[in-house]
């Protein structure tokens, strides 16, 4: 019950900057159109290039551009508030509250992603919808895969995120960590090209790294590249991560705690 | 009489540019006080600029042309564009956090001292970081130089190219970050014409329809970043059939949107009420 207050408060919290908002979504089309012409171009040079057609790489486009904000995948969202709080020192206050740390995070953020979904989301894609010719979900399976896999999505980002943030108990700043993986997360989670495009063994790199579970596999399970088994795979490969990186959170936070000294009385 | 009048125009002139000299000192002196912080900072601007552009060469992988450009003439379009909104982002980046300062309170602060207002904003702030795109876009745009037949005019050209584009982002940040004079929280609806700037400019006009290239030229003149320029440096007849005339129009276009920039801004802090408090 906890953490559904927790979350709930974080998606009102966001959605009170409503101008921030339109902008955003505003941002995003622009950003939609701009990928959809040149991948449009790409595809008229390469109709098959990765194995998809001119569609499902614009369909891509949209659904990057619906999940860029969902996902966090520059950073930002509950875990920029932890790292402020441990360069502040107030993280000593939420560490003596008798509540996970994590927890308590990951449901803020839920909470924030799903006001991101809702609104950053659903908004460009309806543009998107209107102005290009978009695949929708390829099957009803792939319609549920795709909604189940945009939580574990955000679950995965939160964790790497939140492992950015707690490098601030040993460097004080977290904004040159914060950049470096936002850098590693756009290029390798397929946000600045599909990593079905990817040559070789850079390719083979990029999809076992946890990035592509925030953009390439919910995109290739919505265009229906994923089915039966090998559907539950890609979600069990997103689950997999999704529960290493939570406890490698945990057990960061058990070290920094030992090295965390409360001043004052 | 006439000295001292003229040592004052001197003084009025390079007052701004001197205060806005002590305050980027300032900041990189902050900036290097958590070095290890700094160090990831520089590496990581430079990790994300590689990629973008590993992004494009990627693509190349699996076709031969874009919109019939191959991938050094991509790269010429890539280096101009990204010298030219590195170069804008580093001396005045901070210009996108207007509205931050009209929230909480710090453009009353900044309107009660003797420095031009724009001058404590653009310097606010200053990081030695974005020197990391400029870096980059340089080395893609030195890699694609070999393929332009230079002569005295091409030369010329790719000089104005560079200034006049850097002043073309200079104009755009400034202009769609005034929108926070009105709506204090809407920063990102500048992103779509200076980063959306960028990232379109990096593709040839010819992805794009010929509507949208029109609209480039004559409404948010954005194509003269670097497209016009770089169709007379390649020595290629335009696409689209506009007149060749327009290769050399681009610090016109600079010097118009950097004026109506300037326009806008001044229109803002006139309209500009505090918060209160």
């Amino acid at each position: 019950m906890l953490h559904v207050a927790v979350a709930s408060r974080a998606f009102r919290r966001y959605s009170t900057y409503r101008a921030a908002t339109v902008a955003g979504v505003f941002t995003n089309s622009v950003f939609g159109v701009i990928y959809s012409f040149a991948y449009l171009a790409l595809w008229k040079a390469n109709p098959d290039a990765g194995g998809y057609d001119a569609v499902d790489a614009v369909t891509f486009v949209w659904l990057g551009q619906a999940l860029l904000m969902t996902v966090a995948l520059w950073g930002g969202g509950a875990t920029d508030d932890l790292a402020e709080r441990i360069r502040t020192g107030d993280v000593a206050i939420d560490l003596y509250r008798p509540v996970d740390l994590v927890g308590w995070y990951l449901a803020s953020d839920l909470g924030r992603a799903a006001y991101h979904f809702l609104t950053r989301g659903l908004a460009p894609t309806v543009i998107g919808l209107l102005l290009f010719d978009i695949a929708l979900p390829d099957s009803p399976a792939a319609a549920l895969g795709f909604a189940l896999s945009i939580p574990l999505a955000v679950v995965v980002s939160f964790a790497i995120r939140f492992l950015v943030a707690s490098t601030a108990f040993w460097l004080l700043d977290a904004s040159g960590p914060r950049i470096l993986t936002g850098a590693l997360a756009i290029f390798f989670s397929g946000m600045s090209l599909p990593l079905v495009l990817f040559p070789g063994w850079l390719g083979g790199l990029a999809e076992a790294l946890p990035f592509s579970a925030m953009i390439q596999v919910p995109n290739d399970i919505w265009l229906g590249r994923h089915t039966g088994l090998d559907l539950v795979g890609a979600l069990a490969f997103q689950a997999g991560w999704a529960l290493a990186l939570l406890l490698a959170c945990r057990f960061v936070l058990a070290l920094a705690t030992r090295k965390l000294v409360v001043q004052g009385g | 009489m006439a000295e001292t009048s003229t040592t004052s125009v001197t003084a009025r002139l390079w007052h701004p540019v001197a205060r806005y000299g002590d305050m980027v000192r300032l900041w990189v002196r902050a900036e290097l006080s958590y070095p290890a912080s700094f160090a990831m900072l520089v590496v990581g601007s430079m990790l994300i600029n590689a990629l973008d552009f590993a992004g494009i060469a990627i693509m190349f992988s699996s076709i031969d042309s874009l919109g019939g450009f191959g991938l050094r003439e991509i790269a010429l379009l890539y280096g101009a564009t990204g010298v030219g909104i590195g170069i804008a982002d580093t001396l005045i980046g901070s210009v996108e956090r207007i509205g931050e300062f009209i929230r909480t309170g710090r453009l009353d602060q900044m309107l009660t001292k003797p420095v031009p207002l724009l001058v404590q904003v653009c310097s606010d702030r200053f990081t030695l970081r974005r020197l990391g795109r400029i870096t980059q876009a340089s080395v893609v745009m030195a890699w694609a130089l070999p393929i332009v037949d230079w002569t005295p005019s091409r030369v010329l050209v790719a000089l104005l190219m560079v200034v006049s584009s850097s002043a073309l982002f200079f104009g755009l940040f400034v202009l769609f970050s005034c929108v926070q004079f009105w709506t204090s929280d809407a920063s990102e609806f500048a992103n779509a014409f200076t980063y959306g700037g960028n990232t379109l400019t990096q593709y040839p006009l010819t992805v794009f329809p010929r509507e949208l290239a029109i609209a480039l030229t004559v409404v948010l003149p954005i194509a003269f970043v670097n497209w016009y320029p770089c169709l007379y440096l390649l020595g290629r007849p335009d696409p689209f059939g506009f007149p060749e005339w327009l290769q050399f129009c681009s610090p016109l276009a600079a010097a118009l949107v950097v004026a109506a920039a300037l326009l806008v801004w001044r229109t803002g802090v006139r309209r500009y009420t505090s918060t209160g408090s």
